[in-house]
């Protein structure tokens, strides 16, 4: 086991893939010489060459189209979209192609890409470098979303998302690449370097896709979320002292919703959150899943804390952030219905 | 298959890296005054030749030479350059706070400042242009107030844009200047269809598109080719070739295949390629180009070529993929020295005016920056009720009370 930040655990992940299969190609914009805007290939090109890790065209729909050929072809392709932001231009390649293509074809012809993309907000990076898109991949059957939040599921899930026979989005949050961020933009930023999740092990290992973890064992209230909120959930709990579950789905789509619904059935109350925005977001699809199963459980009304509905503004950011006063706020509000 | 061996795989490299000599050899740079200049109503094919040379003015005397010197109003010579000092001592005093922490993003124009500015002294009132992130030049050579510029920039209370752009994606309709999308490549084919329309309504604006070498890998580029090619709207198509693109060489776009200016061809518009460090080159030609699409002749693409002297923005350090010393090498020198010396050759400005000038605009930028400042630096001073303004125009119900559980 080695101390590795997010963006170290990435690249070692697909380091470990290049290495134990020829298929596996890296491509996106400035990720060959240069080795990446947030520096996850770094070294990679050096290593394996210019066929297996190389620098594309600034188009986002032929990184993912190209990644498809190659796919449909046998490799297994690992390509990066600079900022979630500019993945649009690839959606369609996304939703019409690569999702489907094993279904119109019955099987004839498959996709296995995996299209990492950094997200989520936190950068002071105004609307271009800040979104959480995430509901527009899971409501698209044939893909699976993945949103990991530590180093260590980082690299297990990557690999597993490279050895999947489907195409993955895999989405970074950003505001983790250097440490768990917690919300508070005002506090000295922590590191991965003390803490346990950024013990991520050197060589080859999976974290299974579908699968959420539980990071905090709690009595009261339910916790689900993902990504950068898993941490500002942390905050809210240890600042309210209320006593929480906290699940982080880690695999939005195809997701764990035993562990969901065991957790909420214990506690009785749920709040879901996401940085993303709230109408149509990922959290309604849960909040629907939980009241199917869990309704007669229910104590209190499902709470969603998320992005407010307008497009992530630059300036007002930490109005915009759902960080651990908001949280803290929702907590409360769910613990005082009786 | 006895007669074919295995297959390989090219990624282009360009000619050096860091560490390596800076190399412009294969760079190919014509003699000022040598390329000609066709009628305004030339067609496409008779012109083919004008995408792979490269359109000169400036001689290495100074002297506007051939047949593209045109006659220059001497008060667009003088506030050409006066413009191009005025962006280099924006781009400093931003940078600068950048680095103070009083703003998060700042990118600089340095090197490609005639561009801009050459070509908006070549277009009227009401024109629109589509521009990316480095044509502040269009802005600062008008009357727009820097001190909204620079609020912009600190996102704070005077910010025209409420807070919500990053820094520099300015926006002013008044100013022809369209607002920047962050999103590469998207404002091309917006361009076309403004011009389209103004088509349709038989008024008798135009409009510029503005993108980079990089960016026209973008299937947008290409959807805005073919419009143009298809409706012949009155669209001047710039395409600024600074070389580079973050850490990707012009190559990386396919320029080492054919130049930017031979996209136009496959489509048949007419196409030209010229020094971007020459003012007198970019005047003249920007003018011919509105001609045409004044005249109903249809669009024109330009590729100018010139070098991004600047790191990309203040996230980016250069030196990791291309030599330090490369900018210095670069064969088309400084936009602000050619010109510069051209007006001293004319006996319209002198070193002394040139300090002068200089003096001034940083006088001018520096008082300006202390009054946007006084406004708020990085996000003081914007409202937190503004995330929910103008995301439509009258406000849905479920946005009001998302607005009030805020609280504000
Ligand atoms: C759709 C999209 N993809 C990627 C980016 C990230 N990005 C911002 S600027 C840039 C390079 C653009 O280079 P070029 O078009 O040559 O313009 P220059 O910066 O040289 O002026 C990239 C890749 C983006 N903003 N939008
Ligand atoms: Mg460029």
């Amino acid at each position: 086991m080695v101390q590795m930040t997010m963006i170290e655990a990435v690249r070692s992940a697909m380091d470990v893939m290049l290495e134990r299969d020829d298929n596996v190609v890296v491509f996106g914009e400035d990720v060959g010489y240069f080795g990446g805007v947030f520096r996850c290939t770094a070294g990679l090109q050096k290593k394996y060459g210019t066929s297996r890790v190389f620098d594309s065209p600034i188009n986002e729909s032929g990184i993912v189209g190209a990644g498809i050929g190659m796919a449909v072809y046998g490799l297994r392709p690992c390509v990066e979209v600079q900022f979630a932001d500019y993945i649009y231009p690839a959606y369609d390649q996304l939703v019409s192609e690569a999702a489907r293509m094993r279904y119109r074809s019955a099987g004839d012809f498959t996709a296995p890409i995996t299209i990492r993309s950094p997200c989520g907000g936190g950068i002071f990076g105004g609307q271009t470098h800040s979104q959480s898109p995430e509901a527009i991949f899971t409501h698209v059957s044939g893909l699976k979303t993945i949103v990991p939040s530590t180093p260590y599921d980082a690299k297990g899930l990557l690999i597993s998302a490279i050895e999947d026979d489907d195409p993955v989005v895999f989405l970074e949050p950003k505001r983790l690449y250097n440490g768990p961020f917690d919300g508070h933009h005002d506090k000295p930023a922590r590191n991965w370097t003390s803490h346990p999740l950024g013990e991520v092990p050197e060589g080859h290992y999976n974290v299974p896709i579908g699968e959420a973890a539980i990071r905090r064992t709690g009595a009261d209230v339910s916790i689900i979320t993902y990504g950068t909120m898993c941490f500002v959930a942390e905050a809210a709990v240890a600042e309210t002292g209320i006593d929480a579950e906290i699940i982080d789905l880690r695999t939005l789509l195809p997701l764990d919703i035993e562990t969901i619904s065991q957790s909420v059935s214990k506690t009785g109350r749920c709040l879901v959150l996401h940085e993303a925005t709230l109408t149509s977001g990922f959290g309604a699809e849960i909040v629907a899943q939980i009241q199917e199963r869990c309704f007669y459980a229910l104590e209190a009304p499902i709470e969603r804390v998320t992005g407010w509905d307008t497009p992530y503004p630059h300036a007002q950011e930490w109005d915009y952030f759902p960080g651990p006063a908001r949280v803290g706020r929702a907590l409360r509000s769910l613990m005082e219905v009786i | 298959m006895p007669d074919f061996g295995p297959l390989s795989f090219k990624v282009p490299e360009p000619p050096v890296r860091p560490g390596d000599e800076p190399d412009f050899s294969d760079f190919e740079v014509p003699k000022a005054g040598t390329v000609r200049r066709p009628e305004v109503d030339a067609d496409a094919d008779d012109m083919k030749d004008l995408a792979t040379t490269m359109i000169r003015v400036l001689n290495r005397d100074g002297e506007a030479v051939g047949p593209w010197a045109i006659d220059m109003d001497r008060e667009v010579l003088l506030h050409g350059l006066r413009s191009m000092l005025r962006t280099r001592a924006f781009d400093e005093r931003m940078m600068t706070l950048q680095r103070q922490g009083k703003t998060s993003f700042y990118m600089k124009c340095t090197g490609e400042e005639a561009i801009a500015i050459g070509q908006q002294l070549a277009l009227s009132q009401g024109d629109m242009n589509f521009p990316t992130y480095r044509q502040q030049g269009l802005l600062l050579c008008q009357d727009y107030p820097v001190v909204d510029m620079i609020c912009q920039i600190l996102s704070n209370a005077r910010d025209p844009l409420r807070g919500r752009q990053l820094p520099i994606m300015y926006s002013s309709k008044k100013h022809g200047f369209f607002t920047i999308s962050g999103n590469l490549g998207t404002q091309y084919i917006h361009a076309v269809g403004w011009a389209m329309a103004s088509a349709i309504k038989g008024d008798t604006k135009i409009a510029a598109a503005w993108i980079g070498d990089g960016s026209t890998a973008e299937s947008d580029f290409h959807a805005a080719l073919v419009n143009a090619s298809v409706y012949k709207p009155p669209v001047v198509l710039n395409i600024v070739n600074n070389q580079w693109a973050i850490s990707s060489f012009q190559g990386l776009a396919g320029g080492d295949s054919a130049t930017f200016a031979e996209r136009a061809h496959g489509y048949g518009i007419p196409s030209l390629r010229v020094d971007g460090n020459d003012f007198m080159a970019v005047h003249a030609v920007s003018k011919w180009a509105i001609e045409r699409a004044r005249r109903n002749l249809g669009p024109t693409l330009i590729e100018w070529v010139t070098y991004r002297v600047a790191p990309h923005s203040t996230s980016d350090d250069p030196s990791k993929y291309r030599p330090r010393e490369e900018s210095e090498a670069w064969p088309l020198g400084d936009p602000v020295l050619r010109l510069k010396n051209h007006l001293i050759g004319l006996g319209l400005w002198s070193e002394e005016r040139h300090l002068q000038a200089e003096a001034e605009f940083d006088e001018e930028i520096r008082v300006a920056t202390k009054e946007a400042e006084s406004y708020g630096v990085m996000g003081g001073g914007s409202s937190a009720r503004d995330i929910f303004e103008d995301v439509y125009k009258d406000m849905p119900p479920h946005l009001r009370a998302q607005r009030q559980k805020m609280g504000v």
